[in-house]
């Protein structure tokens, strides 16, 4: 996020230094300082042994897996993201605050409950647990209950960002293209995807990071089965719990690095919808004055 | 005219795409959610109150309940006062922190539970700080408001920032024009601005600390009674294949936080309409 300087200097500057002392104080104390432990804890003892602490085929196994777990839940959430938020933004219809309400659900719940619900349902003692386990399928314990509560549970980000931006957009250009002879697709992808893009980029950067870190909704569902259903953040719990803090820190470390990877992206993506923003703003201000000259 | 469910538009694709979105919906989140509620129902009235009240479900309430709420306490204080420092002044680091605010968003709450226990430890660099001042911090219920108060810390930062920045300084200017003094245009003129960004911020902080599961189990202990959190005790119990008992406690828990969520939606809507007025 940009902030614009203020320039007040009308505070004390006794209150100045001492507010800036506690928020410097407050803000090292919990966001510098367990950054900093995670490395330290990861490289105590060098470089080599926290790169053979990954190099280990259960937490290979658990990168590939949440590898896999990211290519299935973040396509379907796209599609959803992108089907709901075209029928939510681009009509008028009875019921859409509650819809949207509906779609913000899954940030309320919280993660236990979130993978618990799909025990209930999948589980062995779950509603539809004895059906599927006579046709020989295995949901939860396996690959598709894990999908399935990181579905939930990333469920409303990319749809939350694009209804906004496709509301603020509104129906216009696209109901032009439509008038002069486009098809739906061509509309979509040439007019609306375009306009969302930064939107649409954002989205999928909260949907991704979620998806790499859940643990609570992940951890329910997993069984924790060593080498076939821990995720990256499950390994880290279970190196941790065996006491192979060397393990579990530079495990925690490669999460760091895709924490920090997503907050520069995120305030890239942001300084660019801000500057679309502007542009747009710019150019209809343009359009008003020309249309004021010419009458 | 006639009444219509949905308006005339020349734009395709809305029986496609509703079709879609109700139905994923339906089965990600209705038909999921709506279990655990047939769950908790499959026990009596008699059987659910009982569930939910035995001694040990009890103290994970207060346990959880008490310590989202002297974390969310936390936050508004301090994440106020850092709102102020970062949107007013300028200091070295000042971008740094501000980017940096983000951060318990970003980062997975295992990698931050153990950074987080590694430091208020008692071999930890903090944790052997507190308790050699006799205070115990990591397995204890103060390690729990310590992982919250890093999960929640955003929320208050990010809801006051923008409120901050659009204030009008000569708000403040005429009331010190006017007589007032620093407390005094701060307690009648900052404050009542800056409440319902500040009653959003803590809202959120506290129903994220609430349900907050992955940051909590590292640094609280998990003893039962003393440091077992609700959402430690739904895993517990399905653990234990107590389906009907896990559904109740997440039904009161869901309703507790479906609750602030509605308060905190309320609070926005009546803000808005308060501004509006003010304009």
């Amino acid at each position: 996020m940009i902030y614009a300087r203020t320039k007040i200097s009308a505070d004390p500057v006794l209150i100045r230094l001492a507010m800036i002392g506690i928020s410097v104080t407050f803000l090292s104390l919990f966001l510098v300082l367990p950054i900093a432990m995670v490395l330290a804890q990861a490289f105590e003892k060098g470089i080599m042994p926290a790169v053979r602490a990954l190099m280990e085929s259960d937490t290979l196994s658990a990168i590939r897996l949440t590898l896999l777990v990211w290519a299935l839940a973040v396509p379907l959430n796209l599609v959803f993201g992108v089907l709901a938020s075209w029928a939510l933004a681009k009509f008028d219809f009875v019921g859409k605050n509650a819809l949207i309400t509906l779609i913000d659900l899954p940030i309320a719940v919280s993660p236990v409950i979130s993978g618990m619900i799909f025990v209930l349902l999948y589980g062995a003692h779950g509603l539809f647990g004895p059906w599927i386990a006579e046709r020989g399928f295995k949901i939860i314990f396996a690959l598709p209950g894990i999908v399935l509560a990181t579905v939930f549970v990333t469920l409303p980000y990319i749809a939350r960002e694009l209804i906004p931006v496709m509301q603020a957009q509104g129906t216009e250009e696209e109901e032009a293209a439509m008038t002069l002879g486009a098809c739906g697709w061509q509309t979509f992808r040439k007019v609306t995807l375009p306009n969302v893009r930064w939107g649409l980029l954002y989205g999928l950067i909260l949907c991704t990071a979620r998806t790499i870190g859940e643990f609570g909704a992940v951890s329910v569902v997993s069984g924790h089965v060593r080498g076939q259903t821990n995720t990256i953040p499950l390994q880290v719990e279970i190196l941790y719990n065996e006491y192979n803090f060397t393990g579990a820190f530079a495990v925690a470390s490669v999460l760091l690095v895709l924490a920090a990877i997503t907050l520069c992206a995120k305030s890239f993506v942001e300084r660019k919808s801000a500057e679309q923003e502007r542009t747009e703003v710019y150019a209809s201000a343009e359009e008003g004055i020309r249309l004021a000259y010419e009458h | 005219m006639t009444f219509r469910l949905k308006k005339r538009s020349v734009l395709p694709g809305f029986g496609l795409s509703m079709g879609f979105t109700l139905s994923y919906l339906g089965l990600i989140v209705l038909l999921p959610l709506a279990t655990i509620f047939i769950r908790s129902a499959g026990l009596s009235w008699a059987g659910f109150w009982e569930t939910v009240t035995t001694p040990r479900v009890l103290a994970s309430f207060r346990l959880s309940f008490g310590t989202a709420l002297a974390a969310a306490a936390i936050n508004a204080l301090f994440g106020s006062i850092a709102a102020w420092a970062l949107v007013r002044y300028s200091f070295p680091g000042r971008t740094f922190l501000n980017g940096l605010v983000d951060l318990p968003f970003a980062l997975p709450t295992a990698a931050a539970g153990i950074a987080l226990t590694a430091l208020y430890a008692e071999n930890g660099c903090l944790g052997g700080m507190l308790s050699s001042a006799g205070i115990k911090s990591a397995f204890s219920p103060f390690g729990i408001v310590i992982a919250l108060t890093f999960i929640g810390l955003p929320f208050v930062i990010r809801t006051v920032q923008p409120v901050l920045l659009e204030l009008d300084p000569q708000m403040e200017e005429a009331a010190a024009t006017l007589g007032a003094g620093r407390g005094k245009t701060f307690t009648r003129v900052l404050l009542p601005a800056l409440l319902p960004a500040l009653i959003t911020g803590f809202a959120l902080s506290f129903a994220r600390g609430l349900g907050e599961y992955g940051s909590v189990v590292f640094i609280s202990g998990n003893m039962p009674f003393s440091t077992e959190i609700a959402p430690l005790l739904i895993v517990t119990k399905l653990e234990q294949f107590d389906y009907p008992g896990a559904a109740a406690i997440a039904a009161v828990m869901l309703v507790a936080s479906f609750l602030l969520l509605l308060t905190v939606n309320l609070l926005q809507w009546w803000s808005g309409r308060h501004l509006a007025e003010l304009k």
